[in-house]
């Protein structure tokens, strides 16, 4: 797992990036693979390149060259399924100086063009440039975990895995762009292309993008998610195996795509524990396929409403693992989650990714350098309640005018029932809105979309405007030709991936957190086959009516404990705003909520931000109460205070200097004047 | 003619894999359903939208009575009663 970045001339002019404006970009990001450091240069372009050292420590060192180094490439992540590509290249007459995947991806590109994305199975961002053509290729894996963003500046294209690499550069400009809050405040995270940043952009997931000379550019999606149609009437019958065939399936497909990530790698790869179905699953795989030690990571909370210790460590005990735990309280959430924002590079409306930066930590003091986590099956096997709620809401809207059709919510939020019942309809009634667009793409997430979109009250009038005046894209634009004909279940699903996973879970939680202490994370969930498997099964293997992945508890079953099986999934959450609210709470608050901070940066709304913030201090003598806070108020605190700290790091002050003083240990100047060195 | 054999098994098959789970214990056809608690008050909407969702049908809120639930047997003529329509 690497960090990479680059600036070519895409308009044919000879001017080469200087060796302390590229060290300057790599040292921004060098915590992203802090082993070894390369760079490429020549009159047009310029490569460089962050290695945390996984696979082929001797030899796989980048920017790496095809045989007449005319095409360059640095390259973030892994292709797991480089063995068997690498067989079929040589039967095709291609000969491999070392053991790397790496140089898979070259040959893969000459003998296969831009079709080898389809045919690699793993996790990347990968920048190609042809010094004969003048030709840039940028690429991100199908569901974007890796991150990739481009900024096209005055006839140049910089890039880089995270966007301080692009930042780096002092020539490009740092301002808020309204629709990437816009959409922050809608979906919980912008959307590839649209970043916070104007003028920077985020290479969407399962995509590649090419810059010709003189100027042209091509973008093009390599995969998207795609279902089975939806059956056409009862009486059709699948040809689909049968649920016990399925299972069976289902597991060879996990035991493989565990396998490869447990085999691929030439340093040890540990495992998280959430004490949750999925990562219990995942590990045990991952146990089995390999002898030897084997060592699980978990979170602990303080609050015991998010504590999973009970099930960690039972699993942690069947699996004999070497296991390490860390306790998270509030104070620690809100002592890191200025650094966590750093590494999210957007504002986010939880505080879960804290804990995980902070695991991430542990398992690198453990000298760890790669996890497998359960992340992705639960968007892939229907676990979420977003999938049931939906089930309930589209069941419930073939009568609206019904009674009883509601009380269903009280199967998947059974703390309804004890509600007082005007608290209960008021629930019932947040759940009917939208009903008119029943069967309509987005009537799953209406609601969610709904309450996050309530947030844009805090944003400045200013910002209001040019979003009125310049709307951002709908997630239900583009949608795929063949959405309308899939059934429900899928549609949801889809948007969950596009919307949600891609841009806040697998980033925001994932990725960042986990190379902010280069840590690379793997996760068998995302497996190119297991996603197309997940993707072809009958609805009612995922959800059956309101089971939540029917199918993997299946193929849980004498893998892991059954109490974890059956246990009530509990969401991974951390608390929110109670973290920074407590008498002793962190500094850095009053001033980010100042009206002086406010008024300066012109993002948010003053007073209703002062509203909200006033109304949170007021309860700070509480904060040992339980939902104590709306959901609504702590995504709105959580929301504006990583806005603020977004501005202000990246905007306001950004760091004026990074590690210049980058040891390069490959180092390629083409340029002109200059001879080649190896 | 709609099968009612063919509904039968789909209705069994549901109310075995969604309430009762242990496929060895097995509900005869004209077994109560609600007397004998192996579907309650929301299990039976639970059933209702998984029908709605197999047959395309939309059931009002009065035909939502033990009559027509109360049994695999009672579901089955239901259902082939609306079906028929």
């Amino acid at each position: 797992m690497c960090g990479i970045a680059g600036i070519v001339n895409i308009s044919d002019r000879r001017e080469s990036p200087t060796i302390e404006l590229l060290q300057s970009m790599i040292g921004a990001i060098r915590y992203r693979g802090p082993d070894e450091y390369g760079l490429y240069r020549d009159n047009y372009a310029g490569l460089v390149h962050a290695r945390l050292s996984i696979i082929d420590i001797q030899t796989g060192q980048q920017p790496m060259s095809n045989e007449d180094h005319t095409l360059w490439i640095v390259f973030n992540g892994e292709i797991f399924n480089f063995i068997e590509l690498k067989a079929e290249l040589q039967k095709l007459g291609h000969h491999f100086q070392t053991h790397s995947d790496t140089e898979i991806i070259l040959h893969a590109f000459e003998s296969w063009g831009v079709d080898c994305f389809s045919r690699f199975n793993g996790q990347w961002a990968l920048a190609l440039w042809n010094s004969q053509t003048h030709t840039l290729l940028l690429s991100r894996d199908r569901i974007g975990v890796r991150p990739l963003y481009i900024c096209e500046n005055n006839g140049k294209v910089i890039f880089g895995s995270e966007i301080k690499a692009i930042f780096a550069d002092p020539s490009v400009t740092r301002a808020i762009n309204p629709q990437g809050l816009d959409q922050t405040f809608t979906y919980w995270a912008s959307i590839a292309p649209v970043t916070v940043f104007k003028g920077i952009e985020e290479l969407p997931p399962a995509s590649f993008r090419l810059y010709g000379p003189n100027g042209q550019k091509k973008e093009k999606l390599y995969w998207s998610p795609s279902y089975s149609e939806a059956p056409r009437s009862w009486e059709h019958t699948s040809s689909f195996p049968t649920l016990v065939d399925a299972t069976k399936l289902l597991r060879e497909k996990l035991e493989q795509a565990t396998r490869l990530r447990m085999l691929r790698s030439d340093v040890p790869v540990g495992s998280y524990l959430s004490g949750g179905l999925d990562s219990s699953i995942i590990a045990q795989l991952g146990r089995q396929a390999k002898e030897g030690r084997f060592e699980t990571f978990s979170i602990r909370f303080d609050d015991p409403e998010f504590d999973e210790t009970k099930y960690q460590r039972m699993m942690a005990a069947t699996l004999d693992s070497s296991h390490r735990e860390i306790i998270v309280s509030r104070k620690d959430i809100a002592q890191v989650f200025p650094d966590v924002i750093r590494h999210t590079e957007r504002p986010i409306l939880r505080t879960a990714p804290a804990p995980l930066f902070l695991l991430s930590k542990a398992v690198r003091e453990a000298g760890i350098k790669a996890v497998l986590t359960g992340e992705g099956a639960d968007e892939m096997l229907a676990g979420y309640d977003i999938f049931r709620e939906a089930k309930i809401r589209q069941f419930w809207s073939h009568q609206p005018i019904s009674k009883v059709r509601p009380l269903l919510f009280d199967r998947i939020y059974p703390y309804l029932v004890r509600s007082p019942q005007r608290a209960r309809g008021m629930a019932f009634e947040f759940w009917k809105k939208g009903f008119e667009r029943a069967g309509s793409p987005g009537f799953s997430h209406g609601p969610r979309w709904q309450t996050t979109s309530s947030l844009k009250k805090f944003l400045s009038k200013d910002l209001l405007s040019s979003i009125e005046k310049n709307p951002s894209p709908s997630a239900l634009d583009n949608l795929p030709a063949a959405f309308n004909q899939w059934d429900s279940l899928a549609q949801a699903q889809y948007l969950e991936i596009t919307t949600l996973l891609s841009t806040y879970l697998i980033s925001s939680q994932g990725d960042r957190m986990l190379m902010a202490h280069s840590v690379e994370g793997r996760f068998p969930f995302l497996d190119a086959d297991v996603m197309e498997f997940c993707n072809r099964l009958p609805a009612e293997y995922k959800l059956a009516f309101l089971e939540e992945k029917r199918i993997l508890k299946k193929v849980a079953d004498g893998l892991i404990p059954e109490s974890i099986i059956h246990r009530k999934k509990q969401p991974y959450r951390a608390p929110d705003a109670v973290s920074f609210l407590s008498q002793d709470g962190p500094e850095y608050i009053q001033e980010l909520f100042s009206d002086r901070k406010l008024k300066t940066n012109g993002v948010l709304n003053p007073q209703a931000v002062r509203g909200l913030y006033d109304k949170c201090i007021s309860k700070r003598d509480r904060v040992h109460e339980s939902g104590l806070f709306s959901n609504t108020d702590n995504m709105a605190f959580i929301g504006i205070l990583s806005t603020q700290l977004v501005v202000q790091q990246f905007i306001e002050t950004p760091e004026s200097s990074h590690e210049t003083r980058i040891q390069f240990k490959t180092f390629i100047d083409c340029t002109q004047n200059s001879s080649p060195e190896h | 003619m709609v099968d009612q054999q063919n509904i039968k098994n789909i209705v069994r098959d549901f109310v075995q894999k969604n309430f009762i789970f242990d496929t060895s214990t097995v509900v005869t056809d004209d077994e109560s359903l609600l007397g004998t608690g192996v579907i309650d008050s929301t299990g039976v909407l639970e059933l209702i939208g998984y029908l709605e969702d197999k047959f395309q049908l939309t059931f009002e809120d009065s035909e939502l009575v033990s009559e027509n639930f109360d049994s695999i047997l009672k579901i089955t003529a239901f259902l082939q009663k609306k079906l028929e329509k």
